[in-house]
């Protein structure tokens, strides 16, 4: 992308053909109007029950009301990022509550039974196993191949080893999401907060509503337009 | 007409020149205006007031008039919804071209960005105006548009057999609505947002039948807004609320973006499939997937040069 943009250079239309040009709209949208009353809308094809209902936002509030600059300060300087906790189950951490060391050591492969017996394991192979990620000894913290202890706050680590490629773009800001600041300090959520680590696939999820189709927009009801101070 | 000229860089400059500017085209759209809101005044009992109707063209302001206008609106919209509206002209900020990236690859379809959008934009409730529109497409046909559906509603998404397409505002380079507007009420910013005077627009829709990918609304009745819902911190070009007989669409959340905010389809969006960022700056996320990434524009044949970019993340 290396063209330079220009604002339009037009000059404004001389006043006869603007009118000319106006007229000649006014008369064409009519036509265009009778034409689409006529011929019935082609538009509608398809929707479901739900379409013919305006939802409004304010119905999801709960799902859409978030403001992720809070916390953000917006003098910080560029590069600044954060990275909200790790989205642990409560009470879940530290695992050391209950992992303490004493005792442990069974890195046998086995079905669970004492705990953790909500973790299914569908991630990439038959033979994937706890130990693959997490450490026998310090739970607390993960393992990657090599050896290495790193925090939960950076999973990202254990999750690029195996997907090199999704890391790289996840470090560009091409996969996974920052908000924030386009030009300043902005916040990404870790590979862990958009997969579950143990069953990465994305769950599928509700919709919100369809539009409402052409055929069932209505004026607004009596009530809502007395609430909005109706017509000023 | 310079780039300068397109906006209010520097509030502190002096007046317009008023170069280009056709005044017996305006006094005439004026006088034409004005009578047709005496007859609206006497069949409805209520017209808007004369000041309002002498208001010049955003671009025509000087910057007292502006100060003006953003008060008078601030005042309407104060009495209309009972509560403080901010209305801000915010010019574009130097070097910044915005671009827009989406990736088709994660997209699920869920409608997430279509009520944030809603709910950030000020858009009618009922009548239901949206910006966003999120075409469910069969996979085997790529981005063919023929059997695409606004309308699915299954229990959840996304569905093997679909992919999902959010369509809104493409923000061309060469825009084919600014050219055909007949009064220059709608123009292409120096940050390359195509923005819509809502008081100047006359409501001819001349840029809706010229948009070659339907992103462009009208306010057919009086918009309904709920005035809990108003979101408060809106810009002149932007998401101020509208009045009855103006076009709308997407402004890639102008009142936020000139403030560096990201907008906000991109903030709720749960698969991040949504990016944006200045595509004068190398190292923004937008020009690292043009380099790296599978890249596409809607309708590309037709030479508009969105700035809408649709990749593949794959
Ligand atoms: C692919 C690597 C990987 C494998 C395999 C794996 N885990 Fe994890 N596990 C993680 C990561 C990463 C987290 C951190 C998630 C987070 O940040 O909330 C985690 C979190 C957990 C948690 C906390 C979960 C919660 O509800 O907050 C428990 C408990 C756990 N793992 C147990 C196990 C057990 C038991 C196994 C084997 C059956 C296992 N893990 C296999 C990577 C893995
Ligand atoms: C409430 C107590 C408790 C907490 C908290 C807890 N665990 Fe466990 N965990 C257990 C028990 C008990 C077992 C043994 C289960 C079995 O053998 O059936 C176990 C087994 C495991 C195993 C697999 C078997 C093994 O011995 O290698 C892993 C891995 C594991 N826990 C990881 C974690 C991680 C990571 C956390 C913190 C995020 C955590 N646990 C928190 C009680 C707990
Ligand atoms: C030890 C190697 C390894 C590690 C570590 C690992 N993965 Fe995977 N992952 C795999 C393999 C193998 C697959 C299966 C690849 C395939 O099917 O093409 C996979 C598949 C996936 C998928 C696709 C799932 C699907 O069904 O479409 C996602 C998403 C994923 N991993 C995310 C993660 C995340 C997030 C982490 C870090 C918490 C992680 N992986 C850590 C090996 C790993
Ligand atoms: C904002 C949410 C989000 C974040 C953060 C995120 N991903 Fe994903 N990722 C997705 C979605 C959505 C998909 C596509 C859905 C699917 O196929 O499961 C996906 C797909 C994948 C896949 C499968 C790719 C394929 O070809 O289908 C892998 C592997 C993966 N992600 C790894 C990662 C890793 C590693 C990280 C962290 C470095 C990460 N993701 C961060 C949302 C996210």
């Amino acid at each position: 992308m290396t063209r330079t943009y220009r604002a339009t250079e037009e000059p404004m239309l001389p006043p006869a053909s603007s009118l000319a040009i106006l007229l000649l709209l006014f008369f064409g949208m009519g036509l265009l109007a009778l034409a689409s009353v006529m011929l019935g809308r082609s538009e509608g094809d398809g929707e479901g029950e739900s379409a013919s209902v305006a939802h409004g936002p304010a119905e999801f509030s709960a799902l859409l009301e978030e403001d992720f600059t809070r916390g953000l300060d917006i003098a910080a300087r560029e590069g600044e990022y954060r990275v909200p906790p790790p989205p642990f189950s409560e009470g879940i951490f530290p695992c050391s509550d209950c992992h303490t060391g004493a005792g442990e050591g069974d890195a046998k492969r086995r079905a669970l039974e004492a705990a953790h017996t909500e973790i299914r394991l569908e991630h990439g192979g038959e033979d994937r196993w706890c130990l693959d990620c997490h450490d026998l000894r310090e739970r607390d913290k993960l393992r990657l191949a090599n050896g290495t202890l790193v925090p939960f706050e950076e999973s990202y680590r254990l999750c690029g080893q195996c997907h090199g490629d999704k890391y790289r773009d996840w470090r560009s800001g091409i996969h996974g999401k920052r908000t924030g600041y386009w030009n300043g300090p902005k916040r990404y959520l870790l590979c862990a907060h958009c997969h579950n680590p143990h069953s990465p696939r994305f769950k599928p999820i509700r919709p919100l509503p369809p539009p409402v189709s052409p055929s069932h927009q209505a004026r607004p009801a009596a009530g809502v337009a007395a609430e909005t101070g109706g017509g000023s | 007409m310079s780039p300068d000229d397109a906006t209010r860089q520097d509030p502190a400059a002096g007046p317009r020149s008023g170069e280009g500017v056709d005044v017996g085209r305006r006094a005439f759209l004026k006088a034409a205006a004005m009578g047709a809101a005496a007859i609206a005044a006497v069949a409805g009992g209520c017209g808007p007031r004369a000041e309002e109707f002498l208001q010049k063209n955003f671009r025509e302001l000087s910057p007292a008039e502006l100060a003006r206008v953003l008060a008078r609106l601030e005042e309407e919209y104060a009495r209309k919804y009972e509560k403080k509206v901010n209305v801000s002209a915010t010019g574009a900020l130097p070097g910044t071209v915005f671009g827009y990236g989406l990736d088709l690859s994660r997209c699920v379809g869920c409608r997430r960005c279509v009520y944030a959008c809603a709910r950030e934009n000020n858009t009618s409730r009922a009548p239901q105006t949206h910006w966003i529109r999120v075409l469910q497409v069969p996979r085997e046909k790529g981005v063919d548009l023929s059997e695409a559906n606004a309308y699915y509603d299954p229990p959840a998404v996304p569905e093997e057999r679909f992919a999902y397409l959010p369509v809104a505002c493409q923000q061309c380079r060469k825009p084919p609505c600014v050219k055909v507007c007949p009064v220059k009420a709608t123009w292409q910013e120096p940050d390359g947002v195509v923005v819509v005077d809502y008081n100047w627009c006359i409501g001819c829709r001349c840029c809706m039948a010229a948009c070659p990918y339907g992103a462009r609304r009208f306010n057919w009745a009086e918009p309904s807004l709920p005035a809990a819902e108003v979101n408060p911190d809106t810009h002149y070009l932007g998401n101020r609320p509208r009045m009855k007989g103006v076009v709308e669409k997407c402004t890639f959340c102008l009142q936020r973006v000139r403030q560096g905010r990201y907008p906000a389809c991109v903030e709720i969006c749960p698969v991040g499939a949504r990016k944006f960022g200045n595509l004068l700056d190398e190292k923004s996320e937008l020009r690292v997937l043009l380099r790296e990434k599978r890249v596409l524009v809607l309708k590309e044949d037709l030479g508009t040069e969105p700035k809408f970019f649709y990749f593949y993340g794959t």
